[in-house]
C-alpha cells in the first residue's frame, strides 16, 4: 500500500473516531456523574443529526441555524430524559437505571421514526468546495468540520472542567458523591447537567456527520455501540481518555479495512470492547473506574 | 469561623436505615458557642445522628433546629447552606484533587462572595494549619492520615459554618497530631463556633468540651457538665470496657 493510500486510511479513520470520541465523551460524562451507562447515548446522536434536518429542510432555517437547534434540541431531550426516566428511580440500582436507559433508547427511536418518518435524511455539508489536497490524499470540507468541531467541543469542555464552578462540581460528583453534596453541590442537578451534556455532544457528533453518510431513525444503535467500546477502551475515567479512545477506535477500525477487509469493520469495535473488558477492564487511559480516597 | 456560631436543637429525633431502627428519640442541644460530645462505643448511633441532623439519613420522628430554623429532613447539601457543616467518618475527602481544590469546594455553598472573599477564608484555614499551605498543590489523596483530617477540618470550615459537626476527628492518628486539631478545636470555640464532637475517646472528648452526652443503642442514657461527666463511675467504666457488663447505667 502507497504512502498516500494510508494516509488516506488515516484521515478517514480520524474522521469517525472524532464522531466516537464525542459519542464516547457523552458516555464518560453520564457514566461519571451517576455510575450508569446510558445506553440511549447514541439516540442523542441520530437526534442531533433529525432535528438538525428537520430544522433546516421543514422550517428552511439557515444551516448554521438548523445545526444549534439541533443541538439545543437534543440536549432539551437529554434533560427531559433524566427528569422523566432517570430521576424518578433515586433509590434505582444501577441494573435497573441501565434497563431504564436501554428502553428509553428503544423509545426514542422510534419516536423519531413517528416524528420524522422512516427514510433516510441528508442535510448539505457545511461549506461547498472540492476536498483538500494533502500529500496525495483527499480531506473532504465537511471532515475539517468535524475536526474542528470536535476540537472546539474538546477544548471547551475542558475549560469548563478545571475552571469553572459547574466543572468542579461534575468532578467532585465523579469523585465521591456523598462528599460532593457535603460541600453543598446538588448532585440531582449535576446529573441533569451531565445528560444535557452529553446529549448536546452526541447530536453535536451527528449533525456534523450527517451531510457526509445521511442519517435515519436507527442511526443511533451502530454509533452507540462504537461510542461505548471507545468509551470502554478509554477506561470511562476522564474526558481525555474518552476522546483518546474514540480516535483510537477509528483508526483501528479505519486500519483493519485497509489490511483486512470492509467486512470486518462493525465487528472491530466489538472485538475491541471485548478484548478491552477481558486484558484491562479499567481501559487504556485510566488507573481506575471511579477515583476514591 | 468569625460568624457567631448558632444553637442546634435535636429533639425526640429518630431514624435508621431501612426497617432498622438506629436513633430512638435523642435529645440534644448545643448552645450558642458551646463545645458538645456525645460519647459512646460502637454501633451507639453517633454516626448516624449527625447523619441524620445534616439529612443523609432521614427523619423518622422528631425535630432538628438550628437557631429557631426548622432543619428537620434536610438535605446536606441545604444543611451546608445554611450553616452546619459536618466533618463525616472517614473525611471523605476528593482524593485526586489537590489540597487547594479541596479546600475551594469546600467554600461551594458560599461561592457567591467573590475571589476576595474566597482568598481571605483560604489564609484564614492555612493560619490553622500552615501543613496545608505547604501541601496546597499535591492530591489529598497522597496526605498523611493526620493532614487528611485537618483538610477534612479545613474544608468544613471554607463554609463558614456557624454549627460544625466532627465525628470520630481522632480515629486512628498520633497523639500529637490529635493534640494539634483539638487546639484548634479549643481555638474555634473561644472565638464563638458551636461544635458538636462525636467521640469514643471519651477522656480526650470531655477534656475538651463544656458538656457531654454518653449515647447507647440510640438513646442518650447519661447527660451533664464535661466535669460531672468526668467524675461518673459510669462514664470511667466506658474507659475501662466494661460498660456492656453493667445492664443499669442509671
Ligand atoms: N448504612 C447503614 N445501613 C444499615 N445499617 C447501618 C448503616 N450504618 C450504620 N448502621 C447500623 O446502625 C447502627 C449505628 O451505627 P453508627 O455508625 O451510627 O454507630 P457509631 O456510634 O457511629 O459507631 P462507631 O463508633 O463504630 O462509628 C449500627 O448497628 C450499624 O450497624
Ligand atoms: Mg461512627
Amino acid at each position: 500500500m502507497g504512502g498516500s493510500e494510508l494516509l488516506q486510511f488515516v484521515i478517514s479513520g480520524l474522521k469517525n473516531g472524532s464522531i466516537y470520541a464525542l459519542v464516547s465523551l457523552g458516555f464518560t460524562i453520564v457514566y461519571a456523574s451517576t455510575g450508569v451507562i446510558n445506553f440511549a447515548q447514541g439516540e442523542f446522536y441520530m437526534l442531533g443529526g433529525m432535528f438538525s434536518v428537520w430544522a433546516f429542510a421543514t422550517f428552511g432555517l439557515p444551516l448554521w441555524l438548523a445545526a444549534i437547534v439541533g443541538i439545543l434540541l437534543t440536549a432539551a431531550t437529554g434533560i427531559l430524559f433524566e427528569l422523566l426516566a432517570i430521576r424518578p428511580r433515586k433509590d434505582g440500582d444501577q441494573l435497573s437505571l441501565i434497563i431504564i436507559t436501554i428502553g428509553g433508547s428503544l423509545l426514542l427511536s422510534s419516536l423519531a421514526r413517528h416524528l420524522f418518518g422512516p427514510d433516510e435524511l441528508a442535510i448539505p455539508a457545511f461549506t461547498s468546495g472540492p476536498s483538500v489536497r494533502v500529500f496525495g490524499a483527499a480531506i473532504e470540507r465537511q471532515t475539517l468540520w468535524i475536526w474542528g468541531l470536535t476540537i472546539t467541543a474538546v477544548v471547551i469542555l475542558n475549560w469548563v472542567y478545571n475552571k469553572t464552578k459547574l466543572g468542579r462540581a461534575l468532578r467532585a460528583c465523579a469523585i465521591n458523591r456523598d462528599a460532593a453534596r457535603l460541600v453543598g453541590v446538588d448532585t440531582r442537578l449535576i446529573v441533569t447537567v451531565s445528560f444535557a451534556l452529553a446529549a448536546a455532544l452526541g447530536g453535536l457528533a451527528g449533525l456534523s456527520v450527517a451531510p457526509l453518510t445521511q442519517t435515519a431513525f436507527d442511526a443511533g444503535a451502530r454509533v452507540g455501540v462504537k461510542g461505548f467500546a471507545a468509551a470502554i477502551l478509554g477506561g470511562l475515567g476522564n474526558p481525555i481518555a474518552a476522546v483518546a479512545g474514540g480516535l483510537m477506535l477509528g483508526l483501528i477500525e479505519s486500519m483493519s479495512i485497509a489490511y483486512l477487509s470492509s467486512t470486518y469493520k462493525d465487528a472491530i469495535s466489538l472485538l475491541v470492547l471485548l478484548l478491552v473488558l477481558f486484558v484491562r477492564p479499567q481501559g487504556l487511559f485510566s488507573r481506575s473506574r471511579r477515583e476514591k480516597v | 469561623m468569625s460568624e457567631r456560631g448558632a444553637s442546634l436543637r435535636v429533639k425526640g429525633l429518630e431514624s435508621g436505615y431501612g426497617r432498622v431502627n438506629v436513633l430512638r428519640g435523642i435529645d440534644i442541644e448545643v448552645h450558642s458557642g458551646e463545645l458538645v460530645t456525645v460519647i459512646g462505643s460502637n454501633g451507639a448511633g453517633k454516626s448516624t445522628l449527625l447523619k441524620t441532623i445534616v439529612g443523609f439519613v432521614t427523619a423518622t420522628a422528631g425535630s432538628v433546629s438550628v437557631d429557631d430554623r426548622d432543619l428537620t429532613r434536610t438535605t446536606p447539601e441545604r444543611a451546608v447552606g445554611i450553616g452546619v457543616s459536618l466533618v463525616p467518618e472517614g473525611r471523605m475527602l476528593f482524593g485526586p484533587m489537590s489540597v487547594r481544590e479541596n479546600l475551594v469546594l469546600g467554600a461551594y455553598s458560599k461561592s457567591g462572595r467573590g475571589e476576595a472573599s474566597l482568598a481571605q477564608d483560604l489564609e484564614r484555614v492555612y493560619s490553622l494549619f500552615p501543613v496545608l499551605e505547604e501541601r496546597a498543590g499535591q492530591s489529598a489523596e497522597t496526605l498523611s492520615g493526620g493532614e487528611q483530617q485537618m483538610l477534612a477540618v479545613a474544608r468544613a470550615l471554607m463554609s463558614k459554618p456557624r454549627v460544625l459537626l466532627l465525628d470520630e476527628p481522632s480515629l486512628g492518628l498520633a497523639p500529637k497530631v490529635i493534640a494539634e486539631i483539638f487546639h484548634t478545636l479549643d481555638a474555634l470555640r473561644a472565638e464563638g463556633l458551636s461544635i458538636l464532637l462525636v467521640e469514643q475517646d471519651a477522656k480526650l472528648a470531655l477534656k475538651h468540651a463544656d458538656r457531654g452526652y454518653v449515647m447507647r443503642t440510640g438513646e442518650i442514657v447519661l447527660s451533664g457538665t464535661a466535669d460531672d461527666l468526668l467524675a461518673d463511675d459510669d462514664v470511667r467504666l466506658i474507659y475501662l470496657g466494661k460498660w456492656h457488663g453493667k445492664d443499669d447505667v442509671r
